[in-house]
């Protein structure tokens, strides 16, 4: 039981009687409830939190906020392992386990800090030198080197066990930042009834207010934001989101926010995902998201006890932790001062404070004096001493004398930054103001405004009146009345006056730009001397701002030292830009449930449930689970399954789910007319009752997609299409009808789900149909001819449709009936099939079968293939128009040598064949040139016994007889082939008639 | 982005599909030239600044849509079913 040696005794917003242990690189510690790891490490005394990027050197904590670019931690263990977590944004739960990274073996002893001494090979521009240099230097010296040495914490290396969520909201108001200037927004904009989203990162809403001691109306702030909480709960129509960041502003008042549900647990309660990720739609939103403070660039500047005076503020007034017992003030401002007024105030004594202005203010001088402080105005600090801590500092005053001071915290105040990021999202630049010297935001986002320190209106007053303003605006232009106005609260006065200081020269020792990335000015030094001095440049040359933070605390000081290295204003080297995400996101948080199985919706036939009862092995093509086989006891493998299936239709008959193919209705009197237009076949001709085989392309002249259309009435089709390409085909249906030719007199709906089909295949189908279909209906063959297609009734007056068409080349019909009949209508064929040996069969042997017949599918109309190329090209009208007609006789697709459809089949029948080969010349190299086309599909088949494969080959048609080589270099095999026609099978079609 | 359907409001991006440039009119009829063809199919103009783009609300209506967007801002100017479209409004 440790017993935290820093606590403050009293004040502060943490829970004294609820203590939570927790443990950081093993070793136990006790904080208590309202704390953020890093307070409570503060509290314990650990100073040391990690170890930076490429020198491995000592680092603590920078700062109390999202910004910190130090103190980063790989937080819980094993699947839940997550690492490169900010300690100062973790909320300390019970248990916590958190370990420190970029550390080896240990975080006080780390061998690899080595590289500090070797410093100068890890410079600007290393990286981009070092690739210049022999490969194999790289590779084998280098890499493995700089893996080891430099990188972040680990990820986990299980599955993620959490779930996570996407949810979406609807507002009129949404509030970013629940500090001063977003309460206030979220309480004059509430209470015009608008419906109004507060958010905060924070678990405590407050925002600086929880961090400064303020008044307001003549009152403890903590008054003032417990009315305002109190009074926000109380209207029904605004939600307040605590732990949520919004990360990301979209087009059109569109917000993506994080809310961190279950991070503050150790483990998610039943039923909660851990992150919840929102798409907030806002009418108005007002950025309230406050200021980031500014660092100052000085030699060991990274010392752990170095922190921004702000951050020294939230740990003493929020946390009730003292981050060190004996204090120095570094300021280039007024609000640096506020720093020392607090520390007195909880008893650690305070130095010196060291101004980098001449003028004190008297009040300050008083101050300085009241609490024993030395001042040093017109003074810098020049370096710091001290090994994993701060031990002292050195002064330099304007005459450039020295003074050493010894302390174990430096408070560095050199003004603020606005959090503008959101208004950057859209492309905003953000724009220099001269007078607070810093970037505001520029041209804001429709929609948005921005209030208090986010705009540069830093004093709390200015907060406070903002907000009123602004969130009173927001929900007026929203549509809701207004009542008048109050005055904003008054608050106590605030010096803000400010002169900042970008750099301090020092005579030796590392002065850090960017903590988190070991960029030091050096190097911002060393890209200006070799011309990277764009900003951009700069950037990726040093990889300045570039780690998880974004620069949060160094963007401005790289730009600054490059704006004195090209004697340059700030405002005239650049600006910095800022995208989405504001904070990392997790991927989780963006993917919701969408992952694994649920990845995207499974699709299951009408007669899924029956094919489960036949024992069928199911695959997944696209979104629909289809039977891929049905196996039986007594067979020896799945090859032999197949087999069975294929042969039991062709020597009987067989029955095949075809459902998923896409089923398109198409009525009008132009019906005829529009189809003639997406195929490149006749159909006006086409007589009703009839099925026609139809091609369309694309209008580049590449084939899209096939399918039979049957003519069911003068004015009425029903076109099929591929299973894969349903969807794709609907909508260039729509497009060709509403945006090319909106006067055709026809309309079209899917009806895919509205009706189970059943391929019924054989030369005993007639006989089976002949028990289902009801007996008014004549289906001789005589009556009902190939290529008839009618609407019948089945099963005593169940409405159905009746094609005779083939995919395998059997005398073969399809069956379809409103989908809720499919199981039934199976189980029936079942019924009326069993004194012939039906035989249920599945997407394999359906391929083998078509394979058979040279019936192209998805393999062949793969989108680079051409109608001639499927040796189709006669089925081309020259008589009409039609989607693709013209781009089809481009020279290049019309050429002799292009890749043409053939069947091939092994030399040596006892080959094998792979899908995927190439075909290359007998005593040709396996080498690029010599490729003359590829195989589409292949398969086993038991009518031949022995593989056949389609696929395409330059010349195709008249090498028939040839042999070649199917060549796979990826399964290493290579088969020689002879080439022949792409029908194996009854070539004179005779059993289709039967 | 969201844009506003006409026949089932304001909408979210992601039920929408992109097609592009909605100028160009496909040269019908057997007289069309192969030329008139390929400059159909493969030429667009990238303005920037307004542009009528086709956009299909394929989990809504699926209504084939004239949007009137500037490519800049993303603002949406005007969105009516393209059957219904007078040409070259953005010009
Ligand atoms: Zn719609």
């Amino acid at each position: 039981m440790s017993k935290q040696p820093l606590r403050l005794p009293n004040g502060g917003l943490v829970d004294r009687a609820r203590t939570l242990s927790f443990r950081f690189d093993g070793k136990s510690y006790d904080g208590h409830a309202g704390d953020t790891l890093a307070s409570a490490l503060l509290a314990n005394g650990v100073g040391l939190m990690g170890r930076s990027f490429k020198y491995h050197r000592p680092r603590g904590l920078l700062s109390a906020g999202p910004e910190e670019p130090n103190a980063l931690v790989e937080l819980r263990a094993g699947a839940r392992r997550e690492p490169n977590t900010r300690a100062t944004m973790v909320e300390l739960f019970q248990n916590l386990e958190a370990t420190s990274q970029n550390r080896w073996p240990s975080l006080r002893f780390d061998v690899l800090s080595v590289n500090g001494l070797a410093g100068p090979a890890l410079v600007a521009g290393f990286y981009y030198k070092t690739f210049m240099w022999p490969a194999a230097f790289w590779e084998k010296l280098y890499e493995p080197l700089i893996r080891r040495a430099a990188g972040l914490g680990r990820a986990a290396e299980f599955e993620d066990p959490d779930h996570y969520e996407k949810a979406f909201a609807f507002c009129d108001v949404l509030v970013i930042g629940a500090g001063p200037a977003g309460l206030s927004a979220a309480l004059t904009a509430g209470r015009s009834g608008a419906r109004v989203i507060i958010c905060d990162e924070d678990f405590q809403l407050g925002g600086r207010l929880l961090a400064e001691r303020r008044e307001i109306d003549g009152r403890a702030a903590a008054d003032w934001l417990a009315t305002t909480l109190a009074e926000l709960a109380s209207l029904s129509e605004v939600r307040i989101m605590p732990r949520t960041s919004v990360y990301g502003l979209y087009d059109h008042g569109i917000y993506g926010a994080v809310e961190r549900v279950s991070d503050h647990v150790a483990v998610p309660p039943p039923h909660q995902p851990r992150q919840r990720g929102w798409r907030i739609y806002a009418k108005r939103a007002v950025l309230a998201a406050g200021a980031l403070e500014r660092p100052i660039v000085f030699a060991g500047n990274d010392l752990p006890g170095v922190m921004l005076a702000g951050a020294v503020r939230a740990y003493v007034n929020r946390f009730a932790v003292l981050p060190g017992r004996k204090a120095v003030i570094f300021t280039s401002g007024d609000s640096g001062w506020a720093t020392v007024r607090d520390l007195a105030e909880v008893g650690a004594h305070v130095a010196a404070v060291v101004d980098s202005r001449s003028e004190i203010k008297p009040e300050f001088k008083s101050l300085a004096s009241r609490v024993g402080a030395r001042v040093f105005a017109g003074s810098v600090v020049e370096a710091t001493r001290g090994g994993r801590a701060l031990r002292g500092i050195t002064v330099r005053d304007a005459s450039g004398k020295r003074t050493a001071l010894a302390c174990d915290i430096l408070a560095v105040s050199n003004g603020w930054n606005p959090t503008l990021h959101l208004t950057s999202h859209q492309n905003g630049k953000p724009v220099w103001d001269e007078e607070i010297q810093a970037f505001v935001p520029g041209v804001l986002p429709p929609g948005l405004s921005v209030a208090g320190s986010a705009a540069g209106r830093f004093t709390l007053a200015e907060a406070l009146q903002d907000g009123a303003r602004l969130g009173r605006e927001a929900a007026s232009e929203a549509g809701f009345a207004m009542a008048a106005a109050q005055p904003a609260p008054t608050t106590d006065a605030e010096a803000s006056e400010l002169k900042p200081i970008w750099r301090v020269k020092g005579r030796k020792g590392k002065a850090f730009v960017d903590l988190q990335n070991d960029v030091t000015d050096k190097d911002v030094e060393l890209a200006a001397r070799e011309g990277f001095r764009s900003v951009e440049h700069l950037k990726r040359y040093t990889t300045l701002g570039m780690a998880t933070d974004q620069g949060k605390t160094s963007n401005l000081s790289g730009l600054a030292l490059m704006a004195e290295q090209t004697g340059k204003a700030i405002c005239d080297t650049g600006t910095t830009t800022f995208r989405p995400p504001y904070t990392p996101v997790a991927i989780g948080a963006l993917a919701g449930h969408h992952r694994g199985k649920d990845f995207r919706p499974v699709r299951l036939t009408p007669t899924h449930d029956w094919s489960r009862e036949q024992g069928a092995v199911f695959l997944e093509t696209g979104q629909w689970l289809r039977a891929q086989y049905y196996p039986k006891f007594t067979d020896k493998d799945w090859l032999s399954t197949v087999n069975r299936e294929v042969l039991a239709t062709r020597g009987g008959v067989g029955i095949c789910d075809v459902s998923t193919l896409g089923k398109i209705d198409l009525q009008g009197t132009d019906a005829a007319e529009f189809l003639e237009r997406v195929y490149i076949n006749a159909w006006k001709t086409l007589p009703i009752g009839k099925a026609r085989y139809g091609l369309m392309l694309r209008e580049d002249g590449f084939v899209m997609d096939d399918g039979t259309t049957s003519r069911l009435g003068e004015n009425h089709f029903l076109m099929t299409t591929t299973t894969i390409n349903a969807t794709k085909v609907m909508q260039h249906l729509e497009f060709c009808h509403q945006v090319l030719w909106p006067h055709l007199d026809v309309r079209m709906v899917s009806v895919s789900e509205q009706w189970a089909q059943v391929a019924v295949a054989g030369p005993r189908s007639r006989e089976v149909l002949r028990g289902i279909v009801d007996a008014k209906h004549d289906i001789s063959n005589e009556a009902f001819p190939y290529l008839a297609a009618r609407e019948i009734s089945v099963g005593g007056g169940i409405p159905a449709r009746l094609f005779r068409i083939s995919f395998s080349g059997e005398l073969a019909y399809e069956l379809a009936v409103p989908a809720d009949y499919g199981q039934a209508m199976m189980r029936a064929l079942m019924a009326a099939g069993q004194a012939f040996g039906i035989t249920p069969y599945g997407l394999d042997a359906m391929s083998v079968m078509r394979i058979e017949k040279g019936h192209v599918i998805g393999s062949e109309l793969n989108g680079q293939t051409t109608v001639r190329d499927l040796g189709l090209a006669k089925m081309m009208s020259s008589k009409k128009d039609f989607i693709g007609r013209l781009m089809a006789k481009r020279e290049a697709l019309v050429q002799s040598d292009r890749p043409t459809l053939v069947g091939f089949k092994p030399i040596d029948k006892g080959k094998s064949l792979s899908g995927g080969a190439h075909f290359v010349g007998i005593r040709r190299a396996n080498k690029l040139e010599n490729d003359e086309g590829y195989v589409t599909s292949v398969a086993y088949s038991p009518n031949l016994q022995h593989w056949i494969g389609l696929g395409f080959l330059k010349n195709g048609p008249a090498r028939i007889g040839e042999r070649i080589r199917a060549v796979d270099l990826v399964r290493n095999s290579e088969v020689e082939v002879e080439i022949c026609s792409p029908v194996f099978f009854d070539h004179e079609g005779t059993r289709l008639h039967g | 982005m969201r844009i506003a359907c006409p026949h089932c409001g304001l909408r979210d991006l992601q039920e929408f599909t992109y097609l592009g440039d909605a100028s160009p009119s496909r040269p019908d009829g057997l007289a069309a030239t192969e030329s008139a063809m390929f400059d159909y199919v493969y030429l667009r103009e990238n303005p920037r600044g307004l542009l009528e783009e086709l956009w299909f609300h394929n989990a809504g209506c699926r209504a084939w849509l004239a949007v009137c967007r500037d490519t800049l801002t993303h603002t949406i100017q005007s969105v009516v079913p393209a059957n219904k479209r007078k040409k070259g409004a953005a010009a």
